[in-house]
């Protein structure tokens, strides 16, 4: 084999990282020893979702990077470490602490910078950017002791600055030079109804303002003064007046830049001299710099396909042949989508428009003069019809006769008359933050990704900035029906109903036993998925006694026996404690009952103590032993709530800011013995220190200075997914009644054995939505849903003491019918001071002594 | 076969069995899992082959496409009431035992069912 080639990349951004991702699959490693230079102090990282910085995202869980991926053989990463000069003769690159490297390939990845108007008093303290990691963590430390913070820019990102700021929870202003807001991507209408919606959000919009100069403050840190004549007291300063390219490398070694900035590339992304690359930010192509990500991630594709694929064949290479710029995004709730020309440039372009000033929506469509093609688009305060108009626009899809039908509200409810996916060609772009086209998307789902949870995972699509979630459901469903499958959920061959409709029918038709709802609803005789899946239901909508006489034939044994059955058929015991709060009195019973019973005993992942190996005759006394002392059953066997964790919180911590303790126990004693769809857990952290690990949990709880901030939907286990935050700075009163809300939605709406992660995860409109029901009451149910909550809170019993008081119940604790003695096979052996079961060749060993 | 000659055993009263619950009796030393569906009970080893315990009385009752199932407790194998036979895996079934009702006394015959019927 030949000497490997040195590819050397400047620039370990997101473009920068996600070309050596593709470049390593597509087997560059073989041909190229890499080594790649990046002036951070840590890897690529997510800067579009940078913001999540501020709700709570750490710094580890933005990185792009997945494990051990610098760690293999042929990739060097040096970080915190910028090249200032290149040397073309000699092909070598040099580095700020002196080093050199020699190159046969180059690849420029630098980026850009945010543009800081030259105005005096730019650079006094407190004046910040928005790019990196370290810019935010700046601006939350100034924030501390800040009450106003304005924000120079008033596109993008500086609306998006402008939002960070105000969760920050400083008075928020945006200053922007045009007359408008966001003047690239939208026109005047569009501009217009934004202001309208901000505004109303408390943040205050200066537009067609040019600031002269930033001096010493009136009851403030600064004073931005401006041409007119006024004013603006604030203490942070926020430039995000657009970017440049960083192109200061390429400027020195004489490579050909733009008129107004950006290293000059081809369709092969090359830049000036044929060794060296350009891709992402700080290249310009056709006179164009792309802001966005996608556009940048095409260009590391067609690098790799130059340095690798097209290197042995004679087909001709990939080629970048321009992005498209459309955009959707969600700015401080606000819905904003720019679609092409958005400004209706095209010469005899028509345009037809929508005010609602009532709703607040703000709707533009641009057509071609004949009327054949969508051209563009603006959608502000509803863009549900993103997906569709940009597909048609990109794949030259027939508007309808009156086009402006593709913006009109329908009258009668319905969907507005979008084309349907199946119109689209299997070519057609669907996610273009991973160009991932419909065809990709209909091979993984033949592939076998049922679900949205699947699909994205296989495919990327959809985890970008998510514009195109809707869509790739759309295609999911679509092609579901096509392969057959039907989309119907029918739990098993017992019932045509998914878990969601038979919940519907149960609390509608009021049933109240499995033999009712079968009879209704069902055929058959049931079987081990839908008696407990409806067992489960009748719990959480009527919560009688699980082991009463209609409902004991739908218990997994582990319901039944109230226990979890261990692999040689006995059984564990689980007292709840709550919060994970135990009196040392409490401690010992557990000691002395684990002692006398001769019981392994561990402390569980979740707070609490678990004692195994039970027989199922020895339940009763054990249990009678617990309850006597004080405990409850602790549900560990149950599809309902398990633990709530706490940290020690304010009452002892220096750090703590509210009593975790207090309110996991309180929200543990609420909800425990909830019967849901899957299991529930829950944590309670006393500070943002975050000892109780609440954003891994269905249901976090992170206390703040002002108020409980409260996660949702987070999960350990087999697929970790960190919980979103989903409300800030809650009284106690507010957090309860939110928690109350959506445990009832779920338990209304999930899928059997669907933790709130997934159902989160393939709920339509995601988080969004949730907050709309939950906070907003958009479907008029919470009132519904604190009531049903308030009635199973009402109807609570530890089934261990109810079952305790029932002679005849007792009566099914035993291993034989028509024998006292013990199951035989259950034979223990000694390990570390404790049992454990016997394992086949031990049990065989024993018999024969 | 000596099996064949082997008597009933009563293990307990029909009122004992309630319907689509299982029980397990002792019969000369074997574990046996008792279930009553519709006034019928059926009889199968107690012994769950995939886990190697003891628990199949402690499954759920129900029917799958018409055949008349327990799922085994532990990794939720079906087993066919009348035959014993494993629904996931045909060359595993346990053993299917005959059942007598007489005055309401539950009776089991440790001859395996294919031997009486011969
Ligand atoms: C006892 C315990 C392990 C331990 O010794 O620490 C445990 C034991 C079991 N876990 Fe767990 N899990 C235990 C904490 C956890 C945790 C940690 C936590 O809660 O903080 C997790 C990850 C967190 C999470 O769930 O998000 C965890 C994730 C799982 C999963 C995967 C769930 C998922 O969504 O991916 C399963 C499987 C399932 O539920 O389908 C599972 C299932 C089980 C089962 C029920 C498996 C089974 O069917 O036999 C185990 C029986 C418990 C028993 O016999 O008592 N256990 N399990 C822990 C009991 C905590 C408690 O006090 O109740
Ligand atoms: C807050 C925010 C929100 C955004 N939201 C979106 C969005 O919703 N959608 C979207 O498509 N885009 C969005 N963007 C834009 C997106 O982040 C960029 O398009 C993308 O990061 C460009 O990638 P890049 O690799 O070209 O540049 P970068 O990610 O900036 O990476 C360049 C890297 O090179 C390093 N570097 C520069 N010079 C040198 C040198 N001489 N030596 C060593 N290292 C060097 C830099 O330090 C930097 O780490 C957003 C950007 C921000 C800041
Ligand atoms: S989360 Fe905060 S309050 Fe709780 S123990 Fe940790 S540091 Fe202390
Ligand atoms: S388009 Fe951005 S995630 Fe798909």
């Amino acid at each position: 084999m030949s000497r490997k080639e040195t590819l050397v990349v400047v620039g370990n951004g997101m473009v920068g990282h996600r070309f050596l991702e593709k470049l390593v699959d597509a087997g560059g490693l073989e041909r190229y020893d890499v080594v790649v230079y990046g002036e951070e102090v840590r890897p690529a990282y997510d800067r579009v979702h940078l913001s999540e910085f501020f709700s709570g995202r750490s710094a580890e869980e933005l990185s792009m990077v997945s494990e051990g991926f610098y760690d293999q053989d042929g990739i060097t990463l040096i970080l915190d470490e910028a090249i200032t000069s290149i040397d073309r003769e000699s092909c070598e690159v040099h580095s700020a602490s002196g080093n050199t490297k020699k190159y046969d390939q180059l690849v420029l990845a630098t980026g850009s910078y945010p543009f800081v108007p030259p105005v005096p008093g730019h650079d006094r303290d407190n004046c910040f950017v928005y790019r990196t990691i370290e810019d935010l963590e700046a601006i939350k430390e100034a924030a501390r002791d800040s009450k106003v913070g304005a924000v120079v820019g008033g596109g993008l990102l500086g609306l998006e600055a402008a939002k960070a700021l105000k969760d920050l929870g400083l008075e928020t202003h945006v200053v922007e030079f045009a007359p408008r807001l966001m003047a690239v991507q939208v026109d005047d209408g569009g501009g217009a109804m934004l202001r309208r919606k901000i505004e109303g959000l408390g943040v205050s919009i200066h537009t067609g303002k040019n600031t002269q100069q930033i001096v010493d403050g009136e009851g403030a840190v600064h004073q931005m003064q401006f041409a007119d004549g006024e004013q603006l007291n604030t203490d942070i300063v926020l430039f995000s007046a657009g970017i440049r390219p960083r192109d200061e490398l390429a400027k020195s070694t004489g490579l050909e830049l733009g008129e107004r900035g950006g290293v000059v590339i081809n369709n092969d992304c090359r830049t000036s001299d044929q060794r060296i690359f350009a891709i992402g930010e700080c290249a310009l192509w056709s006179g164009r710099i792309f802001g966005l990500v996608a556009p940048g991630y095409q260009m590391g594709q067609v690098v790799v396909d130059q340095l690798v694929a097209d290197k042995d064949s004679a087909q001709s290479s990939s080629q970048f042949t321009g992005a498209d710029m459309s955009t959707k995004l969600k700015l401080m709730g606000v819905d904003v989508a720019s679609i092409g020309d958005a400004h209706g440039n095209t010469e005899g372009s028509l345009s037809y428009q929508l005010i609602d000033e009532e709703k607040e929506v703000y709707k533009k469509l641009v057509v071609s003069k004949n009327k054949k093609k969508v051209l563009g688009a603006v959608l502000v305060g509803d863009a549900e019809e993103y997906g569709t108009l940009l597909q048609m626009m990109l794949n030259d899809i027939r508007p309808p006769e009156n086009p402006a039908e593709l913006i009109l509200p329908q009258t009668d409810g319905s969907a507005s008359s979008g084309l349907g996916v199946a119109a689209l060609p299997e070519t057609a772009q669907i996610c273009s933050c991973y160009d991932v086209s419909k065809g990709d998307l209909v091979n993984a789902v033949a592939g076998g990704c049922m679900d949205m949870g699947a699909l994205k995972a296989e495919t990327s699509a959809g985890t970008g900035c998510g514009g195109c979630t809707a869509l790739v459901k759309q295609v999911l469903d679509h092609e579901l029906t096509e392969l057959g499958v039907e989309v119907k959920k029918d739990i098993c061959e017992h019932f045509p109903h998914s878990r969601q409709e038979l919940y519907h029918l149960v609390r509608v038709g009021e049933l109240k036993s499995f033999n009712e709802v079968l009879e209704k609803h069902g055929k058959g005789r049931g079987c081990d998925i839908c008696k407990p899946t409806i067992g489960s239901v009748l719990a959480s909508c009527w919560n009688e006694y699980v082991l009463n006489d209609q409902h004991a034939q739908l218990q997994d044994t582990n319901d039944y026996f109230l226990g979890n059955m261990q692999k040689d058929g006995t059984y564990s015991i689980v007292p709840r404690v709550p919060g994970g709060e135990i009196t040392p009195d409490k401690l010992i019973t557990i000691g002395e009952v684990g002692r006398d019973y001769n019981l392994y005993t561990k402390i569980t992942g979740g707070q609490r103590i678990d004692l195994f190996g039970a027989r199922v005759e020895q339940l009763p006394d054990i249990w009678k032993r617990l309850v006597d002392a004080g405990f409850e059953t602790g549900h560990a066997y149950g599809k309902s709530l398990r633990t709530v964790k706490s940290c020690v919180g304010s009452t002892w911590c220096r750090y703590g800011v509210l009593d975790s303790v207090s309110m996991a126990i309180a929200v543990e004693n609420r909800y425990r013995g909830v019967r849901s769809p899957h299991k529930i857990k829950m944590a309670v952290s006393g500070c943002t220190r975050e000892c109780a690990e609440a954003q891994s949990k269905d249901v976090g709880v992170i206390a703040t200075e002002k108020g409980w901030n409260l996660y949702l939907c987070g999960n350990g286990g087999m697929k970790p997914r960190h919980a979103d935050l989903f409300a800030t700075e809650l009284d106690d009163e507010t957090l309860v009644k939110y928690i109350d809300r959506f445990l009832m939605f779920y338990i209304r709406t999930a899928d059997r054995l669907q933790r709130t992660s997934v159902w989160m995860e393939n709920l339509e409109g995601g988080l969004d939505y949730l907050r709309e029901v939950i906070i907003e009451d958009s479907l008029g149910i919470c009132q519904e849903l604190e009531d049903e909550m308030t009635y199973l809170v009402g109807t609570y019993q530890c089934e261990w003491k109810t079952t305790l008081s029932d002679p005849e119940k007792l009566k099914r604790f035993n291993h034989f019918i028509n024998s006292d003695e013990s199951d035989s096979n259950v034979v223990f052996v000694s390990e570390r001071d404790q049992i454990r079961p016997a394992t086949n060749d031990e049990k065989i060993t024993l018999k024969q002594l | 076969m000596t099996q064949a000659n082997k008597g009933w055993t009563t293990v307990c009263s029909e009122g004992d069995l309630i319907p689509n619950l299982g029980v397990c009796a002792l019969v000369e030393g074997v574990q046996i899992a008792l279930f009553k569906v519709d006034d019928q009970v059926y009889a199968l080893d107690n012994h769950d082959p995939f886990s190697q315990a003891n628990v199949i009385s402690r499954g759920l009752v129900g029917d799958l496409e018409g055949k008349l199932v327990v799922a085994s407790p532990i990794y939720k194998q079906h087993f066919e009431l009348s035959t014993g036979q494993c629904l996931e895996d045909e060359t595993v079934s346990l053993n299917a035992y005959p059942v007598e009702v007489v005055d309401q006394k539950v009776q089991v015959s440790l001859a395996s069912a294919t031997v009486e019927a011969a």
